[in-house]
């Protein structure tokens, strides 16, 4: 087969015929285009869960007070006996542990001036800041003696220095936290919102022992009474063998008999959020699948058109045998003919289609990513599709017997 | 040189070839054993009336179809041993078809409708624009060759066809009623272009209706139900 005729035949044939080639790509086009919007939707929202699981830590347990709610039936962390100090700095002797927060969470009102605001005071050891990876972009966070000590200091998240300070600085003002004056010694760097929809900007982080002390209240059996830690765990352990280990170790400390059930949860919120994401995968695959067989939708109808395509263009075919093409030079111009198409339906689709998920993202505030792979995949694809779609009719038309195709009417 | 001409070695040679067509249940002989041999450079006429297998054995001689009997030699070489590719090579630089009704590309400019056989060349053609330039010109077309077929009459249209069979310099030009959808005057112009075609030794063989047409040739053939029934050879 002479490649460059082939090329200049199937593209002349191409060129002089508009419709023809527009009709035939359309479906090619559609069928990549909806490959792209999907593809370039589902990996934005797969890229989002990775984002939010590296801002959580991936490597972070978070462990709760009271039973696994199983069957529906509930029996409330606050009702359950609360963890303490010392369990804290018992698991922070432990080698896998990089860091132990202790928490103790409760809404609260606070004051500045004028203003006031309904928020969540989040009463931390130092440790949180390393679980949670906080910084500051102002001021600097309390020490661990400033936490030890009791100390009436507070780190106020973005939104709250929004809006109880309206362009003042805030850093070593005072604030009122129900009722108990606080000074501000630093605002956190902006985190935006949770994976479940919260502001996690929304905050105010004080030291644990002043959060018992004086705004929240201690546990009356327990006194270092601590409601949620996480614990950090050091790369390349296995997160369920710590899991196992942790809770071992609760088991012994909060002496919980052999048989009876754990009066404690300890999970890992990136297994939630990998969960409810591979629902979401597996709809993207769905969709990727379905975008798939429109592909090939594509493909069958680029064949049917090829088909009649041939049959009204016998008599060319016979000219051009009887002008000297053999049968691989006929083979070649239609085959080019079917992936050129293919190829610039899906050129054209993937524009379209990356317009559409950009249009979309704009539209309904998700992320999308265009990948360039996926691009070339689906351009790869549609070439594919020509190849095998086109080869029927176009060994259809080498086989034409040349005085049979010349007299064709 | 016409009484000359049959002496020489015969660039095409027919030998008791027969086409048989079938057609439902029953048989059509379009040629009963055919005996013929074409002398280079001779220019001949086939007649007879409609039916008695003109077209067939143009077809045949083209290496367009083969026969259902007997033997087909084109410069001493057997068609029926020859691979598609082959003969499709033979027909590429060796004939020249100029059809009845031109058969060109109808979206393509008369230029692109006479390169079409020198892309299919595997003699390397260096210059197909060139040559496809050449040989519009040589038909009268030179001012002509962007035109597409639609804005080109009849007689111009037979022209380009005519070009295009002469691209690859080909031995042998068969024309199959070149002039049958053409007026009278415009007739003369495209036989005057085949004998001129014809003394520069391509050999030209064409089918006619018409004795004033036939007049043109060397040599006039007659076919009646398949069969040659006349050989005449003008001593003029
Ligand atoms: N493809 C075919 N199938 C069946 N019969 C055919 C076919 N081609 C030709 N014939 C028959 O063969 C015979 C010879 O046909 P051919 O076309 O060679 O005649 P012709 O001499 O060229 O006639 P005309 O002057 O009308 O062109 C006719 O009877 C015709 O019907
Ligand atoms: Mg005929």
């Amino acid at each position: 087969m002479k490649i460059k005729v082939a090329f200049q035949s199937a593209l002349e044939s191409l060129i002089t015929n508009p419709l023809r080639s527009f009709l035939t790509m359309l479906g090619i086009m559609i069928g990549v285009a909806s490959v792209m919007a999907m593809m370039a939707i589902s990996e934005g929202a797969a890229q989002q869960v990775d984002a939010q699981i590296s801002a959580l830590g991936a490597n972070n347990l978070t462990i709760r007070p009271g039973a696994d709610r199983r069957g529906g039936r509930s029996s409330g962390a606050a009702s359950a006996t609360p963890f303490t100090d010392k369990i804290v700095e018992r698991l922070k002797q432990e080698s896998f542990a990089v860091a132990v927060s202790a928490t103790n969470r409760g809404s609260v009102t606070v004051v500045s001036g004028q203003q006031n605001w309904q928020t969540s005071l989040y009463g931390v050891n130092t440790d949180y800041f390393i679980t949670q990876a906080w910084q500051t972009t102002e001021g600097r966070l309390f020490d661990e003696g400033e936490e030890k000590s009791g100390r009436a200091y507070a780190v106020i998240g973005q939104t709250i220095a929004d809006t109880l300070f309206e362009g003042t600085n805030p850093i070593g003002q005072r604030i009122r936290v129900n009722n108990v004056p606080l000074e501000v010694i630093g605002i956190l760097e902006k985190k935006g919102q949770s994976n479940f929809g919260g502001d996690r900007d929304d905050i105010i982080l004080i030291p644990i022992s002043t959060a018992r002390n004086r705004i929240l209240g201690a546990d009356p059996t327990t006194g270092k009474h601590v409601s949620t830690m996480e614990v950090s765990v050091t790369d390349n352990y296995d997160m369920a063998l710590v899991q196992s280990q942790i809770e071992d170790i609760l088991r012994d400390l909060r002496r919980i008999s052999p048989g009876d059930a754990d009066d404690f949860r300890v999970f890992n919120i990136a297994d939630f959020i990998r969960a409810r994401s591979s629902t979401q995968a597996t709809f993207g695959i769905l969709l990727a699948f379905t975008a798939a067989v429109s592909l090939i939708v594509g493909g069958v109808g680029v064949m049917n058109i090829m088909l009649v395509s041939v049959t009204e263009r016998t008599r060319e075919i016979g000219l051009r045998m009887a002008l000297g093409a053999r049968k691989a030079d006929i083979l070649g111009q239609f085959l080019i003919e079917a992936i050129a198409l293919c190829f610039l339906g899906g050129l054209i689709g993937s524009v379209l289609g990356i317009g559409a998920a950009k249009l979309a993202a704009n539209l309904g505030d998700f992320p999308v990513n265009v990948s360039m792979s996926i691009a070339l995949i689906a351009l790869g694809a549609s070439v594919a599709v020509g190849l095998f779609f086109g080869y029927f009719p176009a060994r259809r038309a080498a086989k034409l017997n040349p005085i049979e195709a010349l007299r064709h009417d | 040189m016409p009484d000359l001409a049959h002496k020489k070695k015969p660039i095409i040679q027919c030998r008791n070839v027969t086409k048989t067509y079938v057609v439902g249940d029953h048989e059509v002989h379009a040629l009963r054993g055919v005996d013929i041999d074409f002398y280079a450079g001779e220019m001949t006429a086939i007649m007879g009336p409609s039916g008695s297998g003109k077209s067939t054995l143009m077809n045949l001689i083209g290496a367009l179809d083969t026969p259902t009997s007997g033997s087909l030699l084109i410069n001493g070489e057997e068609l029926s041993a020859l691979s598609s590719d082959q003969l499709a090579d033979i027909r590429n630089e060796t004939i020249g078809f100029v059809f009845q009704q031109f058969n060109l590309l109808g979206r393509a400019s008369a230029l692109t409708n006479v390169k079409l056989p020198l892309r299919y060349s595997r003699k390397h053609i260096t210059d197909i624009h060139d040559r496809a330039e050449e040989c519009l010109k040589m038909v009268g077309l030179g001012e002509r060759m962007d035109h597409k077929p639609m804005q080109l009459s009849g007689g111009q249209q037979q022209r380009v066809a005519i070009a295009r069979a002469l691209a690859c310099s080909p031995a042998v030009i068969l024309a199959d009623e070149p002039t049958g959808a053409l007026d009278t005057k415009t007739s003369i112009e495209i036989m005057e272009l085949l004998v001129n075609l014809g003394k520069q030794g391509i050999t030209v063989i064409l089918v006619t209706h018409e004795q004033d047409v036939a007049d043109y040739a060397h040599r006039q053939l007659r076919f009646r139900d398949g069969q040659l029934v006349s050989d005449e050879r003008r001593s003029s």
